[in-house]
């Protein structure tokens, strides 16, 4: 396959600008001609359909959960970054640029990275017009904080729910249109199949959740916004809900799904503490402004942290990485706690923990600060594991969190099956092999806000298929297959429960497939994961019927799935021979430890093509060209 | 733990639903609630049941999809917290826990403990919004703002439209959830330009769901899990009362 990634000549800087000219328009009075599928309604897909319509397109959404205002976007806390430089601390739009693609350990695209950075100061703008609530200082402009992977503090906020805010800004943008008529909304439906007729996306089938009726929608475009697959690994901090559905049928119609390996393990969640556990719990990145993050010096040291003198505590971030401490990027502080935890030096029941000590600030700053600065993520942090963290430092672990692979597209956010864009979290393009902390919200509103509504608007213009009916005999074809496929899993009647597969599935693939790889535990995930799912098929238990609102149908067909995409992540995790970001094997790290990156061989993206059920995809590669930036070592040091 | 749970079952919309008793044994106390209905939900599976069905997703106490009613209390009662966030050390060994949907005409019961919740996004949709189109905004920080209004603004903003207001209401009222984005919005600059037409078009649509009337009693500040406060009716009623003597139409 021809992966033309539709990069504009010129310099890095005009870029987007110069394409922005060159796109071919679609006239006010067209756009009503054109009909738009939107799948996902979180960040990315409410912005999008919300944009969409206000252009004048035709455009339907669809999600899964029972309003779009639930979408995951919702649980994000920290921050969004933009370049606006209010701080007066040296920030531009390209430090913001070299900094996501240094943090990406480059592995992202150069072009896409500088317009994302580009238009991160629209989206401040946009948000504060739509009444989002940022935090202010007394003078009434808006206030900033630092995160991971920066030395500026360009991070807007709005306490610890600023995913909640900036998602209820898209989506009370998406209910006005809604309310328009310009938007058809279809909660509790989840896409189920993508149509492709003649080679291009047309249009979807989806079930509505409450009845189990399948139908089917044409369009002129269809845009997947269905976030990411962490939930691969079963314990992730996504959502009980998210799932590689969307973007996994779609890879198996054609469109070539990018980098699965490079999931992003943050390093401040709330560790596991049983097996009962659905789900694993973030604290926000941004305690560790505040936040020092130490183990005991002596291993297996049971002392309470009170009783740990200050001269045999190690902090081990601050120890090795002076210039940015405990603001080292995700990927590199998750591997040195995973590190100090394997010396036996870790924390709290399993020894797999470390100390997030908030003493210093308090004592700095006063209880009251802090409170207000963190309230509501000590009082999450009571919730769950019933300790005070203003007594007592915090336990915190590393958990799963965001996944910066995805469906490829190109510049345009268009995948290689035309028609079909896909953007947010679920598409591949910005982040390279790690994203920064603040930079999942940038990149969605980005995405939705100010990307895809110019670029969809040229496949339009240019594009040259014909127009198609929800009764073409694709769709009647994709509605068939989608039927068999729920009554195939309801007949199956085994002895397992479907969450039984799911879990084994996500202890693979932590065990094999988490913070550290190797080439034999890959090779044994990929004997592994296929026995299970040959099980799945033969062995799982499914109530109910597929007429009525079927929970149990709806997790089935999500971890069939799962059972299939966690061998094409492992695939590519053992195809890349290289350390980078949150990709790290074994074999491949300096002797401190440090990722080894192999920029000779591994500066591409992988593009992996379905070839059919029996049959390995094959591999594509994108070379990664950097016209702007040395591909240096990543140095937090 | 040893319980026993007290669930109302109700397989469709049409049907009469009714409550059913099941043991339950070998709960950790350092579950979360829908974990213990989880461990549930996976014995009646084996048993060839059909499984519990009740709404949750983040289960980080921010999106606003459970919505369960515990002992009579709408997400159980602990303050400031979701059915997802409570956990099970606050029960008692033994015990006997009643597991019901939320209740309000407004939010009918699709199956056992689930609910539609469509009206609340429709209300949304009838202005719960600032009217601008994406682009041409100005600067950020061109328009200061106090703190205290901001932050104010941000209070009400925590809403996450879970409804335990509405179920918690002997009327089945919307009007914290409808105030809080009343206020939300006539709070900032931003906002404050449509904020007439805003609350009149709100209200006019929360009545034609079906929710009944304020009389100020407080059980759904009390049952607010981001413990959104009464002060905003109070706001949301002299906004109503100004739009009306102004004559605007819904």
């Amino acid at each position: 396959m021809n992966l033309d990634s539709k990069i504009p000549s010129g310099p890095l800087a005009q870029k987007w600008d110069k394409h922005k000219f060159d796109l071919k328009l679609v006239n006010p009075a067209n756009k009503r001609k054109f009909d738009v599928i939107v799948v996902g309604s979180g960040l990315a897909g409410a912005s999008a359909a919300a944009t969409m319509a206000e252009l004048g397109y035709q455009v339907k959404c669809f999600c899964f959960q029972d309003s779009p205002r639930r979408a995951h976007s919702i649980a994000a806390q920290g921050g969004i970054n933009a370049a606006k430089s209010y701080q007066n601390d040296g920030d531009s739009v390209y430090r913001l640029f070299y900094d996501t693609i240094k943090g990406g350990d480059f592995r992202a695209r150069e072009a896409n990275v500088y317009r994302l950075a580009q238009v991160s100061v629209n989206i401040i703008d946009q948000c504060v017009a739509q009444g989002v609530p940022f935090a202010r200082e007394y003078g009434g402009l808006l206030s900033n904080r630092s995160f991971g992977g920066a030395q500026v503090s360009r991070t807007f906020y709005a306490r610890g729910q600023t995913g909640q805010q900036l998602l209820l800004g898209a989506y009370q943008a998406l209910s006005r249109q809604i309310g328009l008529g310009a938007v058809k909304m279809f909660p509790r439906t989840e896409m189920v199949d993508l149509v492709v007729v003649d080679g291009a996306a047309k249009g979807i089938v989806v079930r509505d959740l409450v009845t189990g009726e399948l139908s089917t929608h044409a369009a002129d475009a269809v845009v997947l916004a269905t976030g990411g697959y962490g939930n691969v690994f079963f314990l992730s901090t996504n959502a009980k809900g998210c799932n590689v559905t969307a973007t996994w049928r779609a890879y198996k119609k054609g469109a070539v799904f990018a980098n699965p390996c490079y999931t992003q393990i943050h390093p401040t969640c709330i560790p596991v503490s049983g097996d009962h556990q659905s789900k694993l719990t973030l604290m926000s990145e941004s305690l560790r402004n505040d936040g020092r993050v130490w183990v005991p010096k002596q291993k297996g040291d049971t002392r309470k942290p009170d009783q740990v003198p200050e001269a045999e505590r190690d902090y081990f971030l601050e120890r090795k990485y002076p210039s940015f401490g405990n603001l080292a990027p995700r990927d590199i502080a998750s591997r040195a706690a995973k590190e100090v935890c394997d010396e036996g030096r870790g924390v709290g029941p399993g020894g797999l923990g470390v100390y997030l000590d908030f003493a210093d600030a308090i004592k700095r700053l006063s209880e009251e600060t802090v409170r207000e600065r963190y309230g509501n993520l000590f009082d999450m942090y009571e919730k769950i594991t019933g300790e005070n963290a203003y007594r007592a430092p915090m336990r915190i672990y590393p958990a799963v969190h965001y996944t910066m692979g995805g469906t490829w597209v190109d510049y345009n956010l268009m995948s290689s099956l035309p028609g079909l864009f896909v953007i947010g979290e679920a598409n591949f393009s910005d982040h390279g092999a790690n994203r920064l902390g603040a930079s999942a919200l940038m990149q969605g509103l980005a995405d939705g806000y100010f990307i895809l509504p110019y670029t969809i608007g040229n496949y339009f213009a240019t594009s040259k298929t014909a127009k198609v009916k929800a009764d073409h005999p694709e769709f009647k074809k994709a509605l068939e297959s989608s039927q068999a496929l729920a009554k195939r899993l309801l007949s199956i009647n085994g002895k397992r429960t479907v969450t039984s597969f799911h879990r084994e599935l996500g202890k693979i693939m932590w065990e094999k497939c988490g913070m550290a790889r190797t080439k034999q535990s890959l090779t044994e995930a990929l004997t592994l994961i296929p026995a299970l799912r040959a099980e799945f098929w033969k062995n799982v238990k499914v109530t109910g019927e597929n007429n009525s609102l079927n929970q149990d149908l709806e997790a089935a067909g999500r971890v069939a799935d799962f059972l299939e995409f966690g061998e094409l992540l492992c695939r590519d995790a053992l195809t890349r021979e290289e350390s980078c970001g949150g990709h790290f094997r074994v074999e491949h790290q300096y002797p401190d430890g440090e990722a080894k990156r192999d920029d000779e061989h591994f500066a591409f993206v992988s593009a992996w093509e379905y070839q059919g059920p029996d049959k390995p995809p094959i591999l594509n590669k994108e070379p990664l060209v950097y016209e702007e930036v040395h591909m240096s070592t990543r140095s937090y040091k | 733990m040893n319980l026993t749970l007290r669930v109302w079952r109700q397989k469709s919309p049409q049907e009469p639903g009714r409550i059913v008793d099941y043991p339950v044994t070998g709960i950790i106390p350092d579950m979360s609630f829908l974990e213990m209905l989880d461990v549930v939900n996976e014995g009646l599976i084996a048993k060839g049941e059909e499984p519990i069905a009740f709404d949750s997703d983040c289960r980080e106490g921010i999106c606003g999809t459970c919505s369960i009613v515990i002992n009579g209390r709408a997400h159980g009662g602990q303050k400031g917290t979701t059915a997802c966030q409570l956990h099970m050390r606050h029960f008692q060994d033994g015990q006997t826990i009643t597991v019901e949907p939320w209740r309000a005409k407004a939010f009918p019961v699709l199956r056992d403990l689930v609910t539609d919740r469509g009206a609340f996004d429709r209300i949304i949709q009838a202005g719960g919004f600032v009217s601008v189109n994406t682009g041409g905004t100005p600067d950020a920080n061109c328009l200061p703002i106090g703190k205290a209004e901001s932050d104010l603004a941000m209070d009400a903003a925590a809403c996450i439209g879970c409804g335990a207001c509405v179920a918690a209401c002997k009327n089945a009222s919307a009007m914290l959830f409808v105030s809080a984005k009343v206020s939300h919005l006539s709070l900032l600059p931003q906002g404050e330009v449509e904020k007439d037409q805003r609350v009149m078009s709100m209200v006019t649509q929360m009545d034609k769901e079906g929710f009944g009337n304020c009389t100020v009693t407080g059980s759904c500040e009390a049952v607010c899990p981001k413990e959104i406060s009464l002060d905003f009716i109070a706001r949301l009623n002299r906004e109503y009362g100004v739009s009306l003597l102004k004559g605007v139409q819904a």
